[in-house]
């Protein structure tokens, strides 16, 4: 798997494969977002739309974050209901935007305690060779950057959305890096080659500040804490570099 | 959800004084289509489709091992098919489960492709067939046809030749070929078609709303015609992927020649 500091496909331990980032592909969404992770790629639509806050949070609007494995992109993807592999998915792109509070949840109510803006993040794989979380985080923040919304208001009772092409309310932008444990050696983004040996890996997700807003551990093994402490350096260095590749293409 | 302008109680004008419908297209003109092979590369064969607004990416897998294995069949394969539209692919978000619309879509796909597949060649296996609209326009199911014989096509399943489709209707009284979404929806008629062309084998026919006999065989006669002329350009699709993987490995060699 790695042999004189070179991983399989000719990488060093601590690089990501080539990103390539396309913006605004699905017309009727909100937002889009593709990202090729190698040969991985997930493409991510933001929809808006109306709907009820929660009970207890009647003056924040909604977050969705969803994912679809969908069985075109792996052999190993059966139709059906999300697995634990898609919840997991979505659950921690989620975490990343939920925690940082990327979006201003409390400018996404119409009128408190009735009708607030909901934000779907539809997660879609197309083609899975690992390290899925990190492209569906990109993805997902791309689609939010991207997105494009009217002005929801209300009137007699009804809302009414007036055509317009805002962008939602922005504060932070998080972005994952995902290093994998192989043998001894710790490998950023990993690949599906590496993720199916690997022993441990660890989610790091990073904000604009260079805080930790979100962390996942998967896998049989563990880390020490020596590895962690690398891994969450390496994640601040990583995350700033892909950050800049996303805002730079969703934008426009 | 409530839209300014929207809902009108008028249907749009679809058709001008001129002959020309919304997009500026003819009654007789196909929308743009672009189709391209062997995108994905975890499945077997894969194709994307772009036609209008429609964007779809197919995948096939197989054939390979029957799971679960009291599906499989001791003389031929057994293919299935998926058809099913991302949350973000219409206007409205709708939800990842499969619809009763979707599933009716996934059995018809799969009946118009089955007549061309030599699966008689792969007894005990399935052919995975997956139809993937990332967004849809009017015709998305024929646009998922002509990508889904792509894929498998691409996927080296052996068969007699690749299936074309395109749908007529009728939208303000006169026939329209390949309807977009808002003839779709305001129109009178929808016909969706698959075609054989060498065989002359009519492999998908659904109809709904309204139309004379003669409305329905002149409207048949113009989805067969523009059945041929996507015929031709997946026949395109197809060699454009073998041409340009020649083109590289001529160019690898002379640069090793050069070396």
């Amino acid at each position: 798997m790695i042999a004189g500091g070179k991983r399989m496909d000719g990488r060093g331990p601590e690089s990501y494969r080539p990103i390539v980032i396309q913006s605004g592909l699905i017309e009727k969404a909100n937002g889009s977002v593709h990202v090729s992770l190698g040969k991985s790629k997930v493409l991510v639509g933001v929809k808006v739309e109306v709907g009820e806050p929660f009970p207890d949070t009647p003056d924040e609007g909604v977050l969705t974050v969803n994912a679809e494995l969908v069985p075109l992109a792996s052999p190993m993807f059966e139709p059906g209901p999300p697995g634990e592999q898609a919840i997991e998915l979505a659950r921690v792109v989620d975490r990343g935007i939920r925690e940082s509070k990327a979006i201003d949840v409390k400018s996404l109510v119409i009128q408190r305690g009735k009708k607030v803006q909901v934000v779907y993040v539809d997660v879609y794989v197309l083609d899975h060779d690992g390290n899925l979380i990190d492209a569906a985080a990109m993805a997902a923040l791309g689609a939010l950057v991207n997105a494009k919304v009217g002005k929801f208001e209300m009137k007699a009772d009804e809302v009414v959305v007036k055509p317009g092409r805002h962008a939602l309310p922005l504060n932070n932008y998080p972005v994952s890096v995902t290093v994998a444990k192989v043998g001894k050696t710790l490998l950023v983004d990993p690949s599906l080659e590496e993720e199916r040996v690997m022993s441990a890996r660890l989610t790091v997700t990073i904000d604009k500040n260079g805080a930790i807003c979100a962390m996942q551990k998967g896998g049989l093994s563990g880390f020490t804490v020596e590895e962690l402490k690398r891994i969450v350096g390496l994640a601040v260095e990583r995350s700033a570099e892909n950050r800049a590749k996303v805002l730079a293409a969703a934008k426009g | 959800m409530l839209w300014e302008k929207l809902p009108e109680s008028k249907p749009p004008e679809l058709i001008d004084s001129k002959g020309f419908r919304a997009d500026g297209r003819r009654l007789d003109q196909l929308r743009p289509i672009k189709l391209e092979v062997g995108i994905l590369d975890k499945a077997d064969g894969s194709a994307y489709v772009e036609q209008g607004k429609n964007k779809i990416m197919c995948a096939v897998y197989g054939p390979r091992e029957a799971h679960p294995k009291h599906i499989a069949l001791p003389d031929r394969a057994v293919i299935r098919c998926r058809y099913h539209m991302a949350p973000f692919s219409v206007d409205e978000r709708k939800s990842p489960a499969p619809s009763r619309r979707e599933m009716e879509l996934s059995k018809v796909i799969r009946e118009s492709l089955e007549p061309v597949v030599l699966a008689d060649l792969y007894p005990r296996t399935t052919i995975d067939l997956f139809v993937e609209v990332l967004q849809s326009d009017g015709g998305s199911r024929c646009a998922g046809i002509i990508g889904a014989s792509l894929a498998l096509a691409d996927a080296g399943i052996p068969m007699t030749e690749l299936v074309a489709a395109c749908a007529v209707g009728k939208v303000q009284g006169k026939l329209a070929l390949d309807l977009s979404d808002s003839e779709d929806k305001y129109g009178e008629a929808d016909l969706p078609v698959a075609f054989v062309p060498n065989a002359n084998l009519v492999t998908l026919l659904q109809m709904d709303g309204s139309l004379t006999t003669e409305e329905f065989e002149k409207g048949l006669g113009m989805a067969l015609e523009a059945c041929r002329t996507i015929h031709g350009l997946q026949r395109e699709a197809l060699k454009k992927k073998y041409h340009e993987m020649k083109e590289a490995v001529e160019e690898k060699e002379e640069s090793e020649v050069v070396a």
